[in-house]
Order: C-alpha cells, then structure tokens, then sequence
C-alpha cells in the first residue's frame, strides 16, 4: 500500500511539475467543444448527451494514453526493482481515476458554457460524468498498457477499446437520459450497480493481468 | 477416406438437421409462423459462438499458467471460429427480421450485443497482427482476451435482460421463449441441431490448427 501511494505520489508531483497533460488535454477539450459549438450551436437534449459522452471517450483515450506510453523502457526496468506489478497498476489507475474525474467536470462546465444547459437534475448528471469518467478511466488504463506492451501508439488503444466500452457508454448515456427531466426511473439503481460492478471487475482483472505484462 | 466418429456423428446429425429442419413439423405460432424453422440454424450460431469463445480463453488461461505455444493457437483458431459462428448468427438473424420485424437491423439490444462481440473479437486479431514475435503476440493477446471476454460476457448476458426487446423471448431468457417450442422441436434441437452445428465449428478449428502447424513445419524446414 505505500508503494501505491509513493508511485501515485510520483505521478502527481510530475503533473504538477510539468504540468503537460492537464493543460494540453483542457486545451483539447476545449478546442473540441468550441468546434462542436460552431458547427452545431446549442443542440438538442438527445444530441447534447450523445455529444457529451462522445468527446468523453475521446478525451480518455488521449488523457490516458500517456500513462504507460510515456515511461521509458529503461524507467520501466527501474520500477520493475523498486516495486511490484501490482502496486504499479494500481497507482496509475489511481491516478488516471483522478485525472478523468477532474476532466469530465472541466468538460461538463465547457459543454454547459458553449452548448447550453440542457440538464434539469445538474446534480445527479454531475455525478454521473464523474461516475462514467471513472469507468471509462478504469478500461482505457488498462489497454493502454496492453498498447504499451505491444509498442503501439493510442490508435491501437483506440481500437482495442472501443468495441469493449460500447456497453459501458450505452448504459451510461442511457443513465445520463434521466437527468435531463425530473422522471425518476426505477431501474435506475440496478444500472448503477451494475456499473460499480463492472469497475470493480476490471480493478480485479487489471490487478490479476498486468504481472504478465509486465515481464518480459 | 476414414472419419473418426464424432466426424460421422456430425454429418449425420447436419443431414439429419438439414432435412427435418425444412420438412417436419412445426408449432403455428402468431408472427413466427414457419420462421420458427430458423430455431434448428440460428440459435445453435450463438450457443456454438459461446462456447468457443470459453473454451478460447480457457486456452487462453492455460497459455499464460504454462507458456506452451499450442495453448495459444488453439485459443486462435477457437476464437476465430467463433468470429465465424457470430457473423452466421447475425446474418440468419438478419434475414429473419427481415421478413419478422421488417427490416434486417433495428438495434434491438440483442442485435448490439451481438455487434459488440463481433468487434472486440476482430480487434483480438488486428492486436495479434501488430506484432511478430511469437511470444510476446502470444502472450499479450492472451491478456486481452481474457480481459475482452471479463468484459463481454456479464454485458451480453445482464443488458439484454434489462432493455425491452422484439427478440422472442422478449424481457427474460435472451434466446427463444420457451413456450414457443414443442417438445418435438426441443428434442431435435438439443439432440441433433446444437451438438451437430458445434461439432462441425469443432471440426473447422481443428482443420485449421493442422493446415497451420503444417505451415510452420514447412517454414522450418525451408
């Protein structure tokens, strides 16, 4: 557990110190939204949630494509001696849980800025994008490992991911529907757990799998 | 030509299957009618994709415990047989909801769910084609199938039973209602049609690890 801590720590400091990805990802996020405004102006419900989920799947994959494809092989060998494969995994994924988490509320405030505020339940969609960041996160930490591994750059990452977050993101959008009016859905809860779940799955499966990554 | 027998017991049960499955007896039921016949072709697609997907990443498991080669190719061919099985499924279920429902796609959840797999299963293979080494493609693809199929399964099995569908069976069992069969149909299914039609993806994958292994013999002697 503190070498958890000591790596997230690590990954932090380097954030706050070069403080690359934070500001070149809002500036992604924000160019990409400014275009959506200018070519759509302020869309409807239906349209705004599909357009909200779709730029935060993209933000992900470019937000966390970074984490493995940054480090060095010869970094790599570094962390391989000081630490084990699970502790590394379970920082980045830390790490990268709160980078999304900030991200999707950076990108909920641009969305409501250019594209309206269609949302009549603000609390709940904001607990959402965080839910569904987080989520999103999760998966997209664990492919780009796998990319990493097989020395690809993020449009394999993209690929790989994709096809796998459709259900993730479906049911999300589905969720997000609600906030939209004051209807309350009664199966409202069972997706949520059913989400939790799924993250708790690919915390396990990261934590089970990434060892055999890791070697060569 | 010399057959082992579960090769014979194949072509029989798909001649048998073949012939029942148009000319025998079916239920009348209101707006299946006679596509009820497509229970013998379609259904047994998607039970056969199952279980080549599982024994796929059970190889896959086995693979990463013993870092033995066959391990891994048997996990390739499975999975490439049941990329095959998922398109026959979605396409005979296309051609039914085509003369069913109207028209061929209607994304009815089952209908994405079925998508889904599709995809993840071909990225499967486009992340095996970048790389080369033997090893390292071996290893790293076992990672993401096992991973792919965590990920796939509880999605296709739970969210479809969650979301109202036009899929007979409608809410619950993802298949067919089972008050839509007789017995008879029953019968021929679980005896004949589903064993057939696995048996023969059975007989694809074991076709095609041979035709490879002999492939790499003849690299290796070249």
């Amino acid at each position: 557990m503190k070498a958890v801590i000591a790596l997230f720590k690590k990954d932090l400091l380097l954030e706050f110190r070069q403080q690359y990805t934070f500001y070149g990802i809002l500036l992604y996020v924000a160019s990409t939204i400014f275009v959506l405004y200018l070519a759509m102006g302020q869309p409807e419900d239906q349209v705004w949630n599909g357009l909200f989920w779709m730029i935060q799947l993209f933000v992900c994959v470019n937000a966390v494509a970074k984490s493995f494809l940054q480090e060095s092989r010869g970094r790599l060998l570094y962390f391989y001696s000081i630490a084990g494969p699970r502790d590394f995994i379970l920082s980045k994924l830390l790490f990268n849980v709160l980078l999304m988490a900030l991200l999707s509320l950076v990108s909920w405030i641009l969305f409501g800025l250019l594209l309206g505020n269609p949302v009549q339940n603000g609390l709940r969609f904001m607990g959402l994008a965080v839910f569904g960041g987080l989520g999103l996160s999760l998966v997209f930490t664990f492919l780009s490992a796998i990319a990493a591994r097989a020395q690809q750059n993020a449009a394999l990452m993209a690929i790989l991911g994709f096809p796998l977050i459709i259900p993730q993101i479906l049911l999300m959008m589905k969720l997000a529907n609600t906030a939209f009016s004051q209807v309350i859905q009664d199966s409202l809860g069972m997706i949520v757990l059913l989400l939790a779940g799924l993250d708790l799955l690919v915390v396990a499966l990261a934590v089970i799998l990434f060892p055999f990554l890791w070697k060569d | 030509m010399r057959l082992a027998w579960w090769k014979i017991l194949c072509i029989l049960q798909l001649l048998i299957i073949s012939v029942a499955g148009f000319l025998g007896d079916v239920p009348a039921k209101p707006i299946l009618n006679e596509t009820i016949r497509n229970y013998y072709f379609h259904v047994p697609m998607w039970f056969g994709m199952m279980i080549f997907f599982i024994v796929s990443v059970v190889n896959s498991v086995k693979y990463l415990r013993s870092g033995n080669l066959k391990h891994d190719s048997l996990a390739v061919e499975y999975a490439n047989v049941g990329l095959l099985y998922c398109i026959l499924g979605l396409s005979t279920g296309m051609i039914w909801a085509n003369y069913t429902w109207g028209k061929a796609w209607s994304n009815d959840p089952k209908q994405i769910g079925a998508a889904i797999a599709f995809l993840i299963y071909f990225a499967y293979l486009v992340l095996r084609n970048s790389m080369i080494d033997p090893d390292k493609r071996a290893k790293i693809g076992a990672v993401y199938n096992i991973f792919a199929f965590a990920m796939l399964f509880p999605t296709i099995w739970i969210i479809p039973r969650l979301l109202e569908s036009l899929h007979p069976g409608g809410m619950g069992n993802p298949a067919l209602n089972p008050g839509d069969v007789d017995s008879r149909m029953r019968y021929l299914f679980y005896l004949v049609a589903f064993p057939g039609w696995t048996l023969m993806g059975v007989w694809i994958a074991s076709l095609s690890i041979r035709l490879k292994n002999l492939e790499e013999k003849k690299l290796q002697h070249a």
